[in-house]
């Protein structure tokens, strides 16, 4: 990938960052950088659609450990858990036969597994050595008789923000508009709902939790086209220019998708989130909003009266275990204010809240939320973090799973909210779960046991 | 309710008693040169032996006074005396250890009177010292048979020396409960040992039933470290060490016989028990805690952490003798876990202490029916409860007596700072393993056709 095409990449006039020196998508500093690259960035934006075979072509360094990534749940197709890569080795290097080995391995990949797709990524190696991965991605397309997609990755383009940018680049380039969505089945057309058609992007199904979403959309009538990219399939990624609204789920990273969904065939988007019960109903109610779809609108609300009735009673039982305690939520992907909300859902007082991310827009819906004398964290080692959280008295520390450890050594409760984690937090019933962690976390008896003093001395010798 | 509910069935299913009997014979296996003889009909040894030689995976050492028709009616006390004699002149053993089954307590055969005519027409054999313990099995369980042949030993071995001087002020006792395992007691002699103190177990079934091979070929008799002249010992040593709530009334006569002064555990596992294990020898020692424990500690710390996200809100069905229930009830407790069906087969002592509404004298037809009640996702008991687990579609845990579906677990040592933490690290993985998934969910919009060859797939077991 050229210098001005990345450049172009994090040019993104939709971004609250765009405005701001400090980014997510500023430059990583040598010696002082933790997250992952772009690489990572792209398989992971990709990796969900699951019936497609994703092939790494490079070293085995990159997919060796990065395969297998089991936060995203499929429904069905599971082509997306089997780990391909051209395990680039030396005398492919040196001999430069890199792209030879590619263009069979996207040829093996499709005799072996069928996909309907494939797609290619490119790494540091063979992007250093040259290798034209696109070239191949063609001339293997015309051999193999099904769409072979290269998303120019090189982990040294960037963070992990841009390759999720790369990634959203490719589908709009290659994907996006090669496909009219299917008719819907007569047994799910109802003659008093007119269906709607949506796009989530950035919806990535960790732990399957966007099944505690999706029956709600199907009883308001709104029909998933695709989401970018939790329990897809590439035919679902190749219809997306078909829907009327794009609902922008959480994260800042894929906002390239809908601002080009929007500019080419001029459809509308929002950012919302489906973390917490007042950030769930906010999004279906905004879905209403975008498509100025009176009906829908007050179906919506009958919905969500209903949702909440049933998610407030089920969550009085968690809230005397939790009201009031104190948080410290270092979020990496996840909108810092979105999971905020969640917690003031359940009685939780957020004390001190990561901004390392977060635009000059996000922060004022979390001193809005928060109110002016919150503490917000702009990128923290794991020593502020400590410190913060003796500082601020928090009583846990929600951050993503690279945190747990500190936090755990620290002798500090911690709830894992990347995507990593085995639970679903998503949804009105999702917060369910939330609490009954957290609750989980917070009571153990086991903080108390690693808090009290070593039963001797310090020679050992006991009194 | 403070204490067990009594048993409410008159038939008992599954049971997950293992007899008193089988308890007080098996005590005996822990002293070198030792036969334990039950006194019944043949088929109470032979059963009783088949489930030691396939739970160790050793052979056992176990004689019948084979009581017939005639002698259950007239009086068996010639089968006892022949029983000692014979034993005395093919083996020449240094203990035999008679233990009662029901047949013998209800028959009410007279130990003691068939012990001193024993004793009058075979002088011969008076090298051989004979202990006799009451265990029918219409009482009890394993473990209080186990605890009874202890106490038993105390009183007929150990001779009274009250107030008499510390003549070994290295030497410490361990009575040792019916729970413990091989691997258990190698712990136990292990941290002693590391304090500058030497360990004198009763019973020393470490030594006998660890499943090592032998120079010796065949031993009709036990083996192992501790012998009868160690035990008449005992009231020379400094300290005594009392593991298992059941060994309190052998504890107590050791105590009253000798005057040492003793420190009562219960099973060592959770952290403050074993704390409290190390704080002792430390205290009797005067020696540190050493480096070992004290980096073992920190490791169950932090598995105490690494588990608690799986484990704190476990909730676990447990059936076994008591002290073993106690301690896991310690161990678990540790970790925020929550018995929510706990099943004894007796009576036992130290279950006052355990404030369990779903606390049972039963069997693991009961546990079957209070974990279904009480949705338990993890069972821990023995090798019996393969087909309750599998009824209950849960993972089982292994723990206690019998193991005979299970290479090794006679011998997994479950104390410590390191048992507990392998206790805690196996539990999480089983529950861990039957993580319930989001149910997969398709849209009512996604077209037939396409998705017809792609079966919803089932998101229980990932």
């Amino acid at each position: 990938m050229k210098a001005h095409e990345i450049a172009a990449l994090l040019d993104e006039p939709a971004c609250g960052h765009n405005k701001k020196s400090k980014s997510g998508c500023a430059k990583p500093k040598p010696g002082a950088t933790d997250g992952g690259c772009a690489f990572d960035g792209a398989q992971i934006a990709l990796l969900p659609v699951a019936d497609v075979a994703h092939i790494v072509h490079g070293p085995i360094a990159c997919a060796g450990s990065s395969w297998d990534n089991r936060g995203t749940r499929s429904s069905g197709a599971d082509l997306y858990r089997i780990g391909m890569t051209t395990d680039m080795n030396e005398p492919d290097i040196v001999m430069g036969r890199g792209e030879k080995r590619l263009f069979h391995a996207i040829k093996e990949a499709v005799q072996r597994y069928s996909p309907p797709a494939v797609f290619v990524y490119n790494t540091c190696v063979p992007a250093l050595i040259g290798d034209d991965v696109e070239a191949v991605c063609r001339a293997a397309q015309e051999c193999v008789g099904v769409p072979v997609v290269p998303i120019d990755a090189a982990g040294f383009y960037g963070t992990k923000n841009l390759g999720n940018r790369i990634a959203g680049d490719a589908m709009m380039r290659h994907v996006v508009g090669t496909r009219d969505p299917e008719p819907i089945p007569p047994a799910a057309e109802r003659p008093d709902i007119r269906v709607r058609s949506i796009n989530l992007i950035g919806e990535y199904n960790i732990a399957g939790e966007f099944w505690h979403v999706l029956p709600l959309l199907d009883e308001l009538g709104l029909r998933v086209l695709c989401t970018l990219s939790g329990d897809a399939r590439f035919r679902h990624v190749q219809t997306m220019h078909r829907a009327e609204v794009s609902m922008v789920v959480c994260s800042k990273a894929m906002l390239n998708v809908a601002r080009g969904l929007e500019e080419r065939y001029r459809i509308p988007w929002f950012e919302g989130s489906f973390y917490g019960i007042t950030d769930t109903s906010q999004a279906l109610r905004d879905f209403a909003v975008c498509l100025e779809d009176a009906d829908l609108a007050t179906r919506t609300e009958a919905l969500i009266a209903r949702e909440e009735a049933r998610a407030n009673a089920t969550l009085a039982r968690w809230r005397p275990q939790l009201e009031g305690k104190r948080v410290l939520l270092y979020t990496g992907g996840v909108k810092s204010w979105s999971v905020v909300s969640a917690l003031q859902d359940l009685g939780m007082q957020v004390v001190a809240t990561g901004t390392k991310k977060s635009t000059e827009e996000d922060k004022a819906r979390i001193r809005e939320l928060m109110g002016d004398d919150v503490k917000m964290l702009d990128g923290a080692s794991p020593k502020i973090l400590i410190e913060t959280i003796n500082e601020y008295g928090a009583d846990l520390l929600i951050a993503g799973g690279r945190n747990m450890y500190t936090a755990l050594k620290a002798r500090i409760p911690f709830l894992d909210i990347n995507q990593e984690r085995d639970f679903g937090y998503a949804g009105y019933s999702g917060m369910e779960e939330l609490a009954r962690q957290i609750a989980a976390t917070i009571n153990s008896p086991v903080w108390q046991r690693v808090r009290s003093p070593l039963p001797w001395g310090e020679d050992g010798v006991a009194a | 309710m403070s204490e067990a509910r009594r048993r409410t069935k008159a038939l008992s299913v599954s049971p997950v008693k293992t007899s008193q009997t089988s308890g007080a014979a098996h005590a005996f296996m822990g002293i070198r040169g030792a036969t334990p003889l039950m006194h019944g009909s043949q088929g109470c040894t032979a059963f009783s032996k088949v489930f030691f030689v396939r739970h160790f995976r050793e052979p056992v050492p176990l004689q019948t006074t084979a009581m017939d028709q005639v002698s259950a009616v007239m009086g068996a006390d010639d089968n006892l005396v022949e029983a000692v004699r014979v034993i005395c002149e093919k083996h020449q053993p240094e203990l035999v250890g008679v233990v009662t089954t029901g047949l013998a307590e209800i028959q009410g055969s007279d130990l003691r009177s068939g012990l001193a005519r024993f004793r009058t027409e075979h002088p011969e054999c008076a090298d051989t010292a004979v202990v006799l313990v009451s265990s029918p099995d219409f009482s009890g369980c394993f473990q209080s048979g186990f605890a009874l042949a202890v106490a038993a030993m105390v009183q007929a071995l150990v001779p009274p020396t009250e107030g008499a001087e510390v003549a070994a002020p290295k030497r410490v006792n361990v009575l040792c409960g019916a729970g413990l395992t091989p691997g258990d007691l190698d712990f136990i002699s292990e941290s002693i040992e590391s304090f500058g103190l030497e360990p004198m177990l009763l019973p020393d079934l470490g030594t006998s039933l660890d499943g090592h091979l032998d120079d010796a070929l065949f031993s009709p008799l036990t083996t192992g470290r501790q012998s009868v002249a160690r035990v008449r010992q005992m009231g020379a040593s400094r300290a005594t060490l009392v593991v298992g709530e059941s060994m309190a009334v052998a504890a107590d006569l050791l105590k009253q016989r000798t005057g040492v002064v003793d420190h009562r555990f219960g099973h060592l596992l959770g952290l403050s028990e074993v704390d409290r294990w190390f704080q002792t020898l430390s205290r009797i020692s005067g020696q540190p805690v050493g480096a070992r424990w004290q980096r073992q500690r920190s490791q169950y710390l932090d598995a105490l952490l690494d588990t608690h996200f799986a484990l704190s809100t476990a909730r676990l069905a447990v059936a076994g003798d008591a002290d073993v229930l106690l301690g896991l009830n310690r161990l678990f407790a540790d970790v925020g876990s929550e018995v929510v069906a706990a099943v004894v087969p007796a009576r036992s002592p130290g279950l006052e202490g355990i404030r369990r509404h779903g606390l049972q004298v039963g069997d693991l037809e009961d546990l079957e029916s209070m974990a279904r009640s009480e949705r338990a996702q993890l069972l821990i008991t023995n090798s019996h409860g393969v087909e309750s687990a599998r009824r209950l579609d849960l993972p089982l845990l292994r723990c206690g007596f019998p193991l005979y579906d299970t290479l090794g677990g006679f011998r997994r040592c479950w104390l410590g700072y390191q048992g507990s933490q392998q206790a805690l690290f196996d539990a999480a993985n089983l529950v861990l393993a039957e993580h319930v998934e989001i149910g997969a969910y398709r849209s009512v919009y996604e077209p037939l056709g396409d998705s017809a060859s792609e079966p919803l797939a089932a998101q229980d077991r990932p």
